[in-house]
């Protein structure tokens, strides 16, 4: 089996009387898609903002290339090569959709803190971020305020500037969210060939995307794993066809 | 030329010819008040690093103006009563000293300021940075060394090397030189690597940590160069009058300051220049009519503020052009 690049060890957090992750215990592999699904509320994003920083569990860890980082701050996270993109579309909105990338393909890079020189002339940046944007079918857009953007757009440039960080592995929080039939389906074939550069742990509701991309789905019912498996255990899977699918079968 | 860059030239261009023409039509009067507006203008492009870029709200810079000033004050007072301080640092008239002091001080305090304030965000760090300018404008206040509440008299305008400062076109011109310097600093930043992560930081932070970058850190930075600033033109806003006093430390001068940026353009080049000019145009032509002339600055703010968002230099140039 291929190396688990990306890992949480029976994670709990709990707010209050909820408890929206229980022994979360997950694994990414290297060459990977793995979806996480689960009914609303059944603390996908919850986890998601554990594993990438942004909410520390109340116990329990989460490993990255073989280092606990449980403790690191989300932007010591990301320089290692975590790249996250968010379920609502965080973006630099008064910025270029070309400056967006710029960013992202800075923040990777590093040396952030010089100030002289103009960084959107900088060579070496500018082509990372070019070719982000060519990779998502934003290329024309490059010049447009990220304000002025489509929804469906916003997503599209929530995945290039996680391009441009170059990562070792992709959090991606429902990237298809409101995406429409054409988008969904063009970013679906983006995101089967991007597994090949860097596993993929992927949350999202679009099931046909799901079923055709993913390695492997957990199923997260009242933060709890339920189950993990290739698509046809999951279909399968009677626990998953009561809590999640519903007893008729199809979501 | 686009026509922000025309504007960023032309406005600096308008105080400095003001400055010229007063001083071959020998009105010092006018001069003075170009000088006002130049000082101010700096602190205000200072503050615009802070709360333009950064999107930091401080209402404390009048305690980094105010320790420009009191760095001038007591170093001046010092050399004016042969009177070391505490017995071993010689007092100085020279301005580049007296900068380089009031510079590192007001840094200093930017940076105590900075590492507690900035832990907090929105109307906690406006109240932490006002608490902190009210803490040093009390200090002020009941410290007897240097006036306290009165203030402190300096006799003479203190030396710049090869120049006599006591002729006011030739202050003015250091004044202004300071300004167009710091302003260069201000476009050279914007564009700079550094100003790209920080405006990042300021329209989303979480956006900025999930692409490796700390905002707090970025922060940190910004308001200290900023204080810096600032800083200096308090130096030199004391040096103008030969006279500081507690009012430079008072929460009314750092509102004064964001007022002046607003006016003028939040974030834009020459925003707070434009800000700075207007406000003290405003100030000699309004007095003259009433006492109560902020009434009408009030009103003139409030519609920038409700139909001009960009200020004065919005208005006129419209949205920024960020790249080619």
């Amino acid at each position: 089996m291929s190396e688990v690049l990306l890992e949480t060890r029976a994670i709990c957090k709990r707010f209050g009387a909820l408890q929206a992750s229980k022994d979360v215990g997950l694994t990414l592999r290297a060459g990977e898609i793995h979806a996480l699904i689960g009914p609303n509320g059944a603390g996908k994003s919850t986890l998601i903002a554990q594993i990438s920083g942004a909410l520390a569990p109340d116990s329990g860890s989460v490993i990255f290339e073989g280092r606990d980082v449980t403790r690191l701050p989300t932007p010591a996270r990301a320089r290692m090569g975590l790249a996250r993109t968010f379920q609502i579309s965080a973006l630099a909105m008064e910025f270029t959709v070309l400056q967006n990338v710029v960013l992202g393909a800075l923040g990777a890079r590093g040396r952030v803190y010089r100030f002289f020189g103009n960084v959107m002339r900088d060579k070496v940046l500018l082509e990372r971020a070019e070719v982000a944007l060519e990779q998502v079918g934003l290329s024309e857009f490059r010049n447009f305020f990220t304000g002025e953007l489509s929804h469906g757009q916003r997503r599209q440039l929530e995945v290039a500037v996680a391009l441009t960080l170059q990562p070792k592995v992709f959090v991606m929080d429902e990237p298809m969210a409101g995406l429409g039939a054409e988008g969904s389906h063009r970013l679906t074939g983006f995101l089967d060939g991007l597994r090949q550069r860097a596993p993929i742990l992927l949350v999202e509701h679009d099931m046909d995307a799901v079923f055709a991309l993913a390695d492997r789905i957990s199923v997260l019912v009242y933060g709890e794993v339920v189950a993990t498996g290739t698509a046809d255990e999951i279909r399968a899977n009677p626990l998953v066809r009561e809590a999640y699918l519903g007893e008729g079968g199809a979501a | 030329m686009r026509l922000e860059t025309i504007l960023n030239l032309l406005i600096p261009a308008i105080l400095l010819a003001t400055a010229l023409i007063a001083s071959a039509m020998d009105a010092p009067y006018i001069i003075t008040l170009a000088t006002r507006a130049a000082i101010l203008a700096l602190a205000a492009v200072g503050l615009n690093f802070a709360l333009g870029l950064g999107g930091l709200v401080s209402l404390g810079h009048a305690a980094f103006f105010g320790i420009g000033g009191y760095a001038m004050g007591i170093l001046a007072f010092h050399a004016q009563t042969y009177a070391p301080l505490w017995g071993v640092i010689e007092g100085t008239r020279s301005m580049p000293v007296i900068w380089i002091v009031a510079v590192i001080a007001s840094a200093f305090a930017a940076l105590v300021i900075g590492a507690l304030s900035l832990r907090t965000s929105g109307v906690y760090f406006i109240m932490i940075t006002l608490a902190f300018g009210q803490m040093l404008f009390y200090f002020a206040i009941s410290w007897p060394a240097y006036g306290g509440e009165d203030g402190l008299s300096i006799y003479i305008r203190n030396d710049f090397p090869g120049v006599n400062t006591l002729v006011p076109i030739n202050f003015f011109l250091i004044c202004f030189a300071l300004l167009a310097a710091v302003m260069v600093l201000f476009d050279r930043l914007t564009k700079s690597p550094f100003g790209l992560a920080l405006q990042a930081g300021r329209q989303n932070p979480a956006r900025a940590e999930a692409v490796g970058l700390t905002p707090y850190r970025l922060r940190l930075v910004a308001f200290v160069i900023s204080g810096a600033i600032t800083g200096l033109a308090g130096a030199l806003f004391a040096d103008l009058n030969r006279f500081i006093s507690p009012g430079m430390l008072s929460w009314q001068m750092s509102g004064e300051l964001i007022v002046l940026i607003v006016l003028g353009g939040l974030a834009r080049l020459s925003g707070p220049v434009a800000g700075a000019m207007l406000f003290v145009m405003l100030e000699y032509v309004l007095e003259g009519l009433s006492t109560y002339w902020h009434i009408y600055l009030g009103a003139i703010l409030l519609g920038v503020v409700l139909f001009a968002r960009g200020g004065l230099i919005g208005l006129v140039a419209g949205r920024e052009v960020a790249h080619e």
